[in-house]
């Protein structure tokens, strides 16, 4: 199926990547061959077949509901651009 | 076996092994050959960042853990590569990604924590396609890496195949003994085929995922490269096994992969795909895949025509499944816990897409968009379900040729490596190279590619065994039998050192 410029540009917003509007003119492009090719998937009938939820038949076990892992707030912010006093700073969401 | 060549960078794994331990070498020499190759290796871009310092105290280590009689075992003080999408404790990785910037985690993936348990030697960390999106590593940030193998007569530039065209270049260029790989879709397989080296994907949950980063979750699986069947078969033992930290690991014993090596392939049914006999497909891969056929049937195998018959629909249907699988999986990258932020505009979500714009490259911004396209309201059931109900279909089709045979072979890639920038403009040219690999992705099974032959102007082809789930044993000695045959002694235009 093909996309217009304007799925594409609510796409992007979802995705929540900036898209300028020739990049938006190329994507629109490039997605639409890629949907159109994918979309041979139509002629196949899948009628009754059940979604893959899982690749491999295993017995999923249950373990304990305990914590193994924390109190590393040091670790955990070490790679952040910005932070302070033990957060993660990110510009101001409620004025 | 072949003489034990004396540069030890030429030496396979296991014959390092061997001769670390009966005194030949030790681990520091070893690695100190293998530092050098590295740095002698630059300009193929295999490594994004080499850790020789590391390299050097892991290898004293060993040494002096060997001295008083207590080594770990086969993968003792042996140096290799890690695809730098695996979480290594403060040594930066960045998935090949900009967007990574600075990354340095806090801790360590599974499968390296258990190789370094096991004794290996860090190298470095490889090149690989934007998080692992790509098939000839030129969609990394960090520069494609390349091939070092040459067309005959032709000095322009090949890549390596990708995602882990890295591990592949320095495992080729013999600089390094092996690496670690990753394989959703092909980024194993088709790499090693195109360098002429050889790599199995293991079955899915064979490996843990825990520390790598995610690609698409239901189909990233670890696995070993290295230049031989045998050495693989020696990796996979270090970095296989059940994981509290990854739920969809598999609690199974880990065999001794290397036990299985026996040369013995009477009876084994191989089944031939007829549904890969693809239209264009080059006639010298089709011969090679004969070939490869009648070098298992001359070890008395017996072969089996089999049908996969949804094969066809397994490439779109993985293109829906994994940019899906990655939207959701590359949310995380927003700027605010970790690597790049763009703080262009000032709200919260001008950040986010800014960051986002100028973290991603174009490969792995079309398929976040894909992904979230076939995600979103209104499309889900007709792109993402309809899917996953091909999925099952092709799953179905493997469990159906497993009744009649043991194994199956097929060739790698369709075709051998190409030059730098000849498919980058068009995706779904670049998506074709994944069409033999991708089935025995989306069914979750082991497979292995082992270089065969070469085609017209030089370069290395592979083939392919593909298993039934968990048994990897079964491929690997069908993969040593096939490597005896093929005898495959070329090498590539650049080897380090020499």
């Amino acid at each position: 199926m093909a996309v217009d410029k304007d799925t594409v540009a609510g796409i992007a917003k979802l995705a929540r990547i900036k898209v300028d509007d020739a990049e938006q003119e190329a994507l629109t492009k490039e997605l639409s061959n890629i949907l159109g090719w994918i979309d041979e998937l139509g002629e196949l009938d899948t009628e009754g077949v059940q979604p893959m939820t899982s690749v491999v038949e295993v017995q999923h076990s249950l373990r304990k509901d305990v914590i193994k892992d924390g109190d590393r707030q040091d670790d955990i912010l070490k790679n952040a651009p910005e932070s302070k006093q033990g957060y993660f700073v990110v510009p101001r969401v409620v004025e | 076996m072949a003489d034990t060549p004396s540069r030890p960078t030429e030496m396979t794994l296991a014959q390092a092994r061997d001769a670390l331990a009966n005194g030949e070498l030790s681990s520091k020499e070893l690695t100190q050959a293998h530092v050098q190759a590295v740095e002698s290796a630059r300009q193929l871009k295999a490594y994004i960042t080499e850790t020789p310092e590391r390299a050097s105290t892991m290898a004293e280590a060993a040494d002096a853990r060997r001295q008083k009689g207590e080594s770990r075992g086969p993968l003792d003080g042996v140096p290799i590569a890690i695809k730098d999408l695996f979480c290594t404790k403060d040594v930066l990785t960045t998935a090949g990604s900009h967007v990574l910037d600075g990354f340095t985690p806090p801790y360590e993936s599974t499968v390296t924590s258990k190789l370094w348990d096991a004794g290996a030697v860090m190298l470095g960390k490889t090149n690989l396609d934007e998080f692992a999106m790509g098939s000839s590593n030129e969609t990394s940030y960090y520069g494609a890496a390349e091939n070092p193998w040459r067309r005959q007569g032709d000095n322009r530039p090949l890549v390596p195949g990708g995602s882990s065209g890295g591990s592949a270049s320095a495992v080729a260029a013999r600089a390094a003994l092996g690496a670690t790989g990753t394989d959703t879709g092909g980024s194993i397989r088709q790499p090693a085929a195109l360098t002429g080296i050889t790599g199995l994907k293991p079955t899915y949950g064979r490996c843990s995922r825990f520390g790598i980063v995610a690609f698409a979750s239901s189909l990233d699986q670890a696995g070993p490269m290295a230049r031989t069947v045998r050495d693989c078969a020696i990796l996979l033992g270090g970095m296989a096994g059940f994981d509290d930290n990854d739920g969809t690991s598999v609690d199974t014993p880990v065999p001794d992969y290397e036990a299985a090596l026996t040369g013995d392939i009477r009876g084994l049914k191989v089944g031939i795909p007829k549904e890969y006999r693809v239209d264009g497909m080059p006639r010298e891969i089709e011969e090679l895949w004969q070939q490869g056929l009648d070098w298992l049937k001359d070890a008395g195998a017996e072969p089996v025509e089999i049908s996969l018959p949804r094969t066809h629909y397994a490439l779109p249907a993985y293109y829906i499944i994994a940019p899906a699988e990655a939207s959701s999986n590359l949310a995380r990258y927003d700027g605010v816990r970790f690597g790049l932020r763009e703080t262009a505009g000032s709200s919260l979500d001008e950040m986010y897409e800014a960051t986002r714009a100028a973290g991603f490259g174009d490969e792995v911004k079309r398929r976040v968009l894909i992904g979230t396209y076939v995600l979103s309201a209104g499309y889900y059931d007709a792109y993402y379900n309809k899917a996953r109900k091909v999925r099952t279909l092709i799953a179905q089709d493997f469990a159906e040729a497993y009744k009649q045979c043991d194994v199956i072979l097929a060739p790698t890639s369709p075709n051998a490596a190409f030059g730098v920038g000849e498919l980058a403009d068009d995706p779904i040219a670049m998506y074709l190279n994944d069409v033999f690999t991708v089935p025995a992705s989306l069914a979750g099974l082991p497979a292995l590619s082992v270089p065969a032959g070469l085609d017209a102007s030089g370069l290395p082809l592979g083939l392919q065994l593909i298993g039934r789930a968990f048994d990897e044993e079964t491929v690997l000695r069908a993969g040593e039998v096939m490597e005896k045959a093929a005898n495959f002694t070329a090498e590539p235009a650049f080897v380090a050192g020499r």
